[in-house]
């Protein structure tokens, strides 16, 4: 089984599985191929993958490829 | 409540006006429900969040998922901090991570030295307010009350400059204000007091001392009653602002007689 680090846990995943699809199962929400949700509402996420920053308008054609490192971030309280 | 009877005096950052002079953090509270209500109370227009990774409210989120879609419902503008980065390298990408999220180009730069005393390392908020301007950020530098180096941060292009009152969430207050002042007085930049804020005096304090605003979290958020010490800091932010337009009387050593002594009855 092919795995990647998400958010510092190892993750199994299928080939093609692109960056979008791993927003969509951490958050629940669907994406357009803009990025953006499809319900309209604001996402406030952004991906790192590799310490690299994927722009939203990425997500959907970045392949994810075997022991990447990605982090999925959002607003959190604080300061 | 009651009206406050002032004229709008706005604070301009960047171009962009906000009709409250409190800045609110959002760290420390107990639950997103009772912070929103605070955040109402306290009539601020910009609020701070952090970048942490995601995790679904199930998980356990440290400060629950819809922080983001809160603010937006309450028109409340969002300022991403990096809180918790100890390098320029760390901040820098925080930053970037923040833009991404929320399609803000502010940032409040913070980078401290350590876990004890959270106070910003000069060296490394330099090094990040340097970076972060070249990159089109609107930097707001969480900084030491060292009038050096705020200069410093605003000659490299920060927006604001956010001194401490005392180390973050020690509840303190305003350890040195004659340094607050000199930073305010050379200053071409607004002038936040940012950190160390316990109490209403407090916040009267930073704004009698001629910053610009104040942004406090804990003073508010882990306070007994949340919604009275945010309306508490309202009150007092506008109230020393008004008395740094008023121009307060000089100290005098001895007594000064109010009532004229002349025209007294023989008794």
């Amino acid at each position: 089984m092919t795995t990647l680090k998400l958010n510092g846990a190892a993750h199994p995943f299928n080939p093609g599985t692109t960056v979008a699809d791993l927003v969509t199962a951490v958050t629940g929400r669907t994406l357009l191929a803009t990025g953006q949700a499809a319900d309209g509402g604001r996402l406030g996420v952004a991906v790192a993958r590799n310490a690299d920053i994927v722009p939203r308008s990425q997500w959907a054609h970045s392949r994810i490829e075997e022991n990447d490192d990605v982090e999925i971030v959002t607003a959190v309280q604080g300061g | 409540m009651t009206e406050l009877l002032t004229e709008p005096d706005p604070l301009t950052i960047d171009g962009v006006t906000l009709g409250s002079r409190l800045i609110m953090g959002t760290g420390g509270a107990p639950s997103l429900a009772g912070l929103g209500a605070a955040l109402l109370a306290s009539g601020t227009e910009l609020t701070t969040v952090a970048m942490r990774r995601y995790s679904t409210p199930e998980q356990g989120a440290p400060g629950g998922t819809n922080l983001f879609e809160l603010l937006l419902e309450h028109n409340i503008r969002v300022l991403p901090n990096t809180a918790g980065c100890f390098t320029a390298r760390e901040a820098v990408m925080t930053a970037e991570l923040a833009r991404e999220a929320l399609e803000t180009d502010w940032v409040k730069l913070e980078v401290i030295a350590d876990e004890h005393t959270l106070l910003p390392d000069a060296v490394e908020l330099v090094e990040a307010t340097e970076q972060l301007v070249n990159k089109g950020f609107k930097v707001f530098a969480y900084t030491n009350d060292d009038p050096v180096l705020a200069l410093r941060l605003e000659q490299l292009g920060a927006v604001a400059v956010m001194p401490l009152g005392a180390p973050i969430g020690t509840g303190l207050g305003i350890l040195n204000p004659h340094n607050i002042e000199l930073i305010v007085s050379r200053a071409s930049i607004p002038v936040v007091l940012d950190a160390g804020i316990g109490t209403a005096s407090d916040a009267a304090l930073a704004m009698e001392l001629g910053c610009d605003a104040v942004l406090l979290a804990t003073a508010v958020t882990r306070a007994q009653d949340p919604v009275r010490m945010a309306q508490a800091f309202k009150h007092a932010v506008i109230g020393g602002r008004l008395a740094a337009q008023g121009g307060r009387i000089p100290k005098r050593r001895h007594a000064l007689a109010s009532s004229a002594m002349d025209g007294r009855p023989d008794l």
